[in-house]
């Protein structure tokens, strides 16, 4: 019967989990949350350094056997809870690497058809480098005005 | 919105742009780009930060090419080349055509006719109106799931769904903003085109399985990929 005090805890916590990943929240309400939590892991810690038997005692409150094994579903929550933040954050400069290297591609091609030089295309390569070939020089840029124009 | 008058056919299409995402194809892009050239003046490739010669070749048959500075995806890539003739053209109508080879000039062609004649907005290719494409049997069900995913969720009935062979008028493409940087966008964009609530038809195209294209095709495993793209935006 106790056992279903840490069921809950767990399942509210994967389930918090989840809706962070699909919804978006306001910046500075997400922070504040994160840093009552922070809190709250400080004083558990502490507690739980000075008063050895603190972890188990609660551990057992919930239905869990020992207090490790509590820290060892903490642990989980809070790693799930990371990679769900960390992929939202993801998400989200890669759409801002998107929307730059868009602007970037549009002004330059501008910049060509209104005859300005802009230098060599270059690729910002993150992916492993091609094989060796030789390599094909200046790449020719769009810089002879003779670009067509829209 | 300045449409053309229908009547007035203009010379080899010359209000409409070709819009054609490039990644490492460079063995193919020329070919392409020469082959549409003749019926199509006006072509933007967007190089996705490819790492051969496609962006050098696609210009030196002809086109026009819109660089990113890196590898963004191809929704991405499509999304730029519709900001660019939406920005910085006047056209009156694009087509997103693929750089592959896969697909037939002349079915670009026949689907801008149609758009001038029956004044649509968006003309969508599909592959499964006749039977003239030859499609395995795994690829045709993972189309087909792809067709029924992206019918429930758009609330448009289309017999193909990753067709890249459209043709979207000018009004349309305004209102399309991709989001989704990989393949998922084969389904943003339906959806977005089907909320303008402007006329579409499906018109049936031929694609064209090359050796060439048939080793860059989409795998199985690519499908879950785009599912998880699309539930998690």
């Amino acid at each position: 019967m106790e056992k279903i005090w840490i069921q809950l805890i767990l399942l509210v916590g994967v389930a918090v989990v989840a809706v962070t990943l699909t919804r978006s929240t306001a910046d500075a309400r997400h922070q504040a949350v994160r840093r009552v939590l922070l809190v709250g892991f400080v004083l558990v810690a502490a507690s739980a350094i000075l008063y050895p038997t603190f972890l188990s005692q609660l551990a057992r409150l919930v239905g869990v056997g020992r207090g490790t094994d509590l820290v060892l579903y903490a642990l989980v929550i809070a790693f799930l809870s990371y990679v769900a933040t960390m992929y939202r954050r993801m998400k989200m400069m890669d759409r801002q690497v998107t929307a730059l290297t868009r602007e970037i591609a549009l002004a330059k091609v501008r910049l060509e058809q209104a005859g300005y030089p802009t230098g060599p295309t270059e690729t910002i390569d993150s992916a492993p480098p091609p094989a060796l070939e030789p390599a094909p020089g200046p790449t020719p840029t769009g810089t002879d005005p003779a670009e067509r124009r829209p | 919105m300045s449409r053309p008058c229908h009547n007035v056919r203009m010379r080899a299409n010359d209000d409409t742009w070709l819009v054609v995402p490039l990644y490492n194809e460079a063995t193919v892009i020329g070919d392409v780009i020469r082959a549409a050239l003749p019926t199509f003046a006006n072509i933007v490739c967007v190089d996705d930060g490819s790492t051969d010669s496609s962006a050098a070749a696609a210009r030196a048959a002809g086109a026009l090419v819109v660089h990113h500075a890196t590898n963004l995806g191809q929704g991405a890539a499509l999304q730029t080349g519709i900001s660019y003739v939406v920005t910085q053209t006047d056209a009156a109508y694009l087509v997103t055509f693929d750089a592959d080879g896969q697909h037939q000039v002349s079915d670009a062609e026949a689907m801008v006719a149609l758009a001038r004649e029956e004044d649509l907005a968006i003309v969508f290719g599909s592959r499964f109106l006749d039977d003239r494409t030859k499609a395995g049997f795994l690829k045709k069900v993972i189309l087909k799931t792809a067709v029924w995913v992206t019918n429930q969720s758009t609330g448009l009935r289309l017999t193909d769904a990753h067709n890249g062979l459209r043709v979207i008028r000018r009004d349309a493409a305004a209102r399309v903003n991709l989001i989704q940087n990989r393949m998922a966008h084969a389904s943003e964009i339906v959806l977005q085109l089907g909320r303008t609530r402007l006329p579409w038809r499906e018109y049936p195209v031929h694609v064209l399985y090359t050796e060439y294209s048939k080793g860059k095709g989409q795998s199985v495993l690519n499908s879950v990929n785009i599912l998880v793209d699309l539930v998690f935006k």
